[in-house]
């Protein structure tokens, strides 16, 4: 269990707000991680603005404004602040909220800056910190990046005690009994004779006092809901298909709609024909919208055909071609006229390599689609001054300001229901599909349409990873590694993202080398220098995002340098490692597989990787077997460590759920290019790993990082390095390209 | 044309050739039946026809020839059935957009074979897929509801 940090009082601002019939409770950490003069004094409404929790007469509401994609954030920030107003979360209502500038992204803002996340000095801190209040003033609310728990635990806690503390004020009101003779339980208030006061009694009460702003959280050790093994607050209606999706929107008189776009992203149109869409079955009408033509229709099977029936005379994007010509165009941007960043630069790798033989090797790693199982989808409503919006968005807020634009309408009249997910894996932080989902709506005033994608829509139209390829050349000595230089070369992921849905930010593009430049080891010649190739298609944020292919390069390459320097992957790594947790995470994978090498007899290999990523270190160990069907995955052991756990059933879910993603598109995924269009159009191409690929997985989570971190990514990176060592192990054959599948076939 | 769903009677008025996955979503609102692919490769779209697992995105209206059952049919969360438990139970979920098409494939497995092995579960659930990668917990779930209908 990590110690419980004392939290001063004025690094929040806490309060209470009078709302119809009851009461909100907002608590805003402003501080992070040392207090900060610039922001002291923020006027008190401020606090105010961040309601995670109201009281009326009718009930209580948690606001959560972070969105479920399946990661269980739903269920985390409701027990966070249940734990604290002593209350069963399933007794209230759960409400994402509106968008809302003061449910700002600190944590994610602060880790796009290029300063380790295991270095704590001073000036890393600092600046983190003041990213975090850009982020605030931005209004950057955003799910993603492994923060939403790292961004809110102690927020939400705060609010719920300053709920819990207030509403004992105002029973101390009504009773005349001191505030410390009551406590609290089950959404009651109990006074020392044992009669109760339903919260949802006092809620009028409650708005009508001051607000009890001195209030220290419970430590760990007075938990009863956090940290101990719980259900998910939506495991019932995920389990028995009463959940609803954003794609399951029904609505009286709804119509029906979805779209065809450009093959070539962003290419444009030089004409069409509708007519033989219109004269189809149940069709009303096709209208142009971004990147193509939509055709609205009374259900979604007659849009989908008569969208296949659509001829329309598409023009050529600017980006390359072929997946061929696009790797020459990374292979070519290795020159000082496209180096982005040289944020990692220990000792003198120009010597070290100059003195001794050079060990060089190239690695590659494809574009891969999200796929999310849920079509990409939004109904929308557009009325005379107002717009209503239902979808699952990771970016609630950005679809706000969208809606917005488009109509024009004031965005105090544009409601986002933000809706649970059927996946994302980072496909929902844009909203292309909203935007065209508004535009369909717009043609048909007061009636609600629904926009679905097809699957090949959804495969031939991603924000996708990008192709990504790195240089490795490095040098071993006297049994041990002595000089690594890494280029590390990418379209910029944080120019074309950051570019559609936020700004730019200024320096270098940090996500290019995420997962190189910042990783604990203390190799005395040490550099990692990243280059941006020239922009392509568009590209989006993908679980773990740079570190999914930095991390098998950087650690398959330090596999290849530790083999040639004839010593024990796990002993040199253990070496190499200068961050304590990191260690021990090492220390625990090889104690949890009995680490005795990487010959584990014949026709097996055991294969170990490391990473560092979203201020988690991960290590993890990986047996195969080579069997008449091909290659067999048979165990699997993740150690991590993530600071204390707030739901450990569902932390286990994470780091084996984000191992099998890495794993299974390491091994059987890629999106190529041909005439600028994606060639995988549905999952007959592009399967990810199914059930009989699965290993046996063993996993544990240390608790002793300071650090209180999230668990939706930190295991996706290492799983393809440490896979392709087990397979060296067992194959003597060095995977350097994903999918793995094109050069080894896997049972 | 007439349908019988989880017991109840409908009447549709729809073409012959549109896949029942549409029919049951866009025409009866029954969302728990999942659209994923379209093409028989995800199994989010799975319900029962007499008791049997098809991809209800590859059964044409006209073909529907015995009783659908979907997720509902099975078990409600008032009246869970015995794999909705253990699914519950071993936290199964992450988004569950697949889940319901999981847990009617179990269904039709276990109807067949009361002890299914890793390999049994493995054949039979490999059509099904998740993209959050909940193998594992599908795996203990299937064994665990064997285990609770033998002891019925």
């Amino acid at each position: 269990m990590g110690r419980v940090r004392t939290i001063a009082r004025r690094s929040f601002l806490i309060g209470s707000a009078s709302i119809l019939g009851g009461v909100a409770f907002g608590a805003y950490f402003v501080t992070r991680p040392t207090p900060n003069p610039l922001l002291e004094g923020l006027a008190e409404g401020e606090a105010a603005l961040t309601p995670f929790v109201k009281i009326t007469p009718k009930g209580i509401t948690f606001i959560m404004p972070r969105a479920d994609v399946g990661q269980g954030i739903a269920s985390t920030q409701a027990m966070l602040i249940a734990e604290e107003l002593d209350i069963d979360p399933a007794t209230a209502t759960l409400d994402p909220g509106q968008p809302n500038q003061a449910y700002f992204n600190g944590t994610v803002a602060a880790e796009s800056l290029p300063f380790p996340a295991w270095d704590h000095g001073v000036v890393p801190s600092t600046v983190r910190e003041l990213m975090g209040h850009v982020a605030r003033l931005t209004s950057s609310q955003f799910t993603g990046g492994s923060s939403s728990v790292a961004d809110l635990h102690e927020t939400l806690r705060m609010a719920g005690a300053a709920a819990r503390e207030t509403l004992k004020a105002a029973a101390a009101v009504r009773t005349g009994v001191p505030r410390a003779d009551l406590r609290t339980e089950n959404g009651q208030v109990i006074l020392p004779d044992g009669t109760r006061i339903p919260y949802t009694d006092l809620a009028a009460q409650a708005a009508a006092i001051e607000p009890v702003t001195d209030v220290t959280l419970r430590p760990a050790s007075e938990w009863t809901r956090l940290g101990k093994p719980y259900h998910r607050l939506d495991i019932v209606a995920k389990s028995t298909g009463t959940q609803d999706y954003g794609i399951d929107v029904v609505m009286p008189g709804m119509l029906h709609a979805t779209v065809r776009a450009n093959p070539g992203r962003g290419g444009g149109m030089a004409g069409y024909n509708a007519d033989a869409a219109l004269a189809m079955q149940g069709v009303r009408s096709v209208v142009e919208v971004n990147e193509g033509l939509a055709v609205i229709a009374d259900n979604t099977w007659f849009a989908f055909q008569a969208a296949q029936a659509l001829e329309v005379d598409w023009l050529p994007p600017d980006y390359p071609a072929s997946s061929a010509e696009m790797w020459q165009a990374l292979s070519d941007a290795r020159t000082d006229d496209f180096r982005n960043s040289r944020l990692r630069d220990d000792g003198d790798v120009e010597s070290a390599l100059s003195e001794a033989t050079v060990i060089e090797a190239e690695y590659r790693s494809p574009f891969l689609a999200h796929a999310a199982l849920e079509p990409l989808s939004a109904t929308v409503l557009v009325q005379a001054e107002s717009i209503t919006i239902w979808t699952a968005t990771q970016i609630p807020a950005v679809v706000r300001d969208a809606a917005v634009e488009l109509t024009g309408v004031d965005p105090s009249r544009v409601t986002v229901h933000a809706l649970p997910a059927g996946g994302s894996f980072g496909r929902r932080l844009d909203h292309d599909y909203v935007v065209q989902a508004i535009q369909i709506a717009a043609t048909m005033p007061g009636t609600p349409t629904k926009t679905t994608w097809s699957r090949e829509e959804d495969m031939t139209h991603d924000f996708p990873r990008p192709l990504h390829m790195a240089v490795g050349r490095g040098a071993v000595g006297n049994g041990r590694v002595l000089a690594y230089d890494l280029d590390s070369i990418s379209p910029s992921l944080v120019s074309s993202w950051f570019g559609r849905i936020f700004i730019v930010p200024p320096g270098p593009d940090t996500l290019l080398v995420w997962g190189a430049f910042d990783q604990p080891y203390a190799i005395p010649n040490y550099r990692v220098t990243g280059y941006a190739a020239p922009p392509m298609m568009p590209i989006g944020s993908w679980r773990s995002p740079g570190a999914c292919s930095n991390s098998f390069f950087h650690e398959s390459f330090l596999s290849e340098l530790i083999h040639a320097a004839g010593v024990d992957p796990l002993e040199e790594r253990l070496r190499l490692i200068a961050d304590a947790d990191s260690r021990r995470v090492l220390e625990a994978v090889g104690e949890m597989s009995n680490w005795n090498g990487a010959d584990i007899g014949p026709r097996r290999g055991r294969g170990i990787a490391f990473a560092h990523t979203h201020g988690v270190p991960v290590a993890e160990v990986i047996d195969v077997t080579m069997t008449d069907r091909g290659i067999r995955i048979d165990e699997v052991w993740i150690a991590a460590d993530c600071g204390t756990v707030f739901d450990p059933v569902n932390a286990e879910a994470q780091l084996t759920g984000a191992a099998i993603f890495g794993l299974g598109h390491a091994m059987n995924c890629e999106l190529t290019y041909e005439n600028h269009a994606v060639q995988q159009t549905n999952f007959h191409a592009f399967e990810g790993m199914r059930l009989h690929q699965t290993p046996l997985f063993h996993t544990r989570l240390l608790e002793r990082a300071e650090q209180v971190r999230g668990l939706g990514e930190p295991a996706t990176a290492p799983a393809a390095p440490a896979l392709a060592d087990a397979i060296f192990a067992a194959t003597g054959q060095r995977l350097r390209e994903m999918p793995f599948s094109k050069t080894v076939d896997f049972a | 044309m007439n349908l019988k769903i989880n017991g109840a009677k409908h009447v549709v008025d729809l073409p012959g050739d549109m896949p029942l996955l549409w029919v049951l979503r866009d025409g009866l609102n029954i969302t728990s039946v999942k659209y994923g692919c379209g093409i028989a490769q995800c199994g989010a779209c799975t319900v029962h026809i007499d008791g049997e697992a098809v991809r209800s995105c590859q059964v044409a209206l006209a073909d529907v020839s015995g009783e659908i059952t979907t997720i509902e049919g099975l078990g409600t969360p008032e009246a869970l059935h015995i794999i909705q438990t253990a699914w519950i139970d071993h936290q199964v979920a992450q988004c569950g957009y697949c889940q319901s098409g999981q847990i009617l494939q179990a269904a039709d497995l276990l109807a067949r074979n009361p002890q299914p092995t890793d390999e049994d579960i493995d054949a039979a659930m490999s059509g099904n897929l998740c993209r959050c990668g909940t193998y594992p917990r599908i795996r203990a779930a299937v064994h665990a509801a064997a285990s609770a209908i033998r002891e019925m």
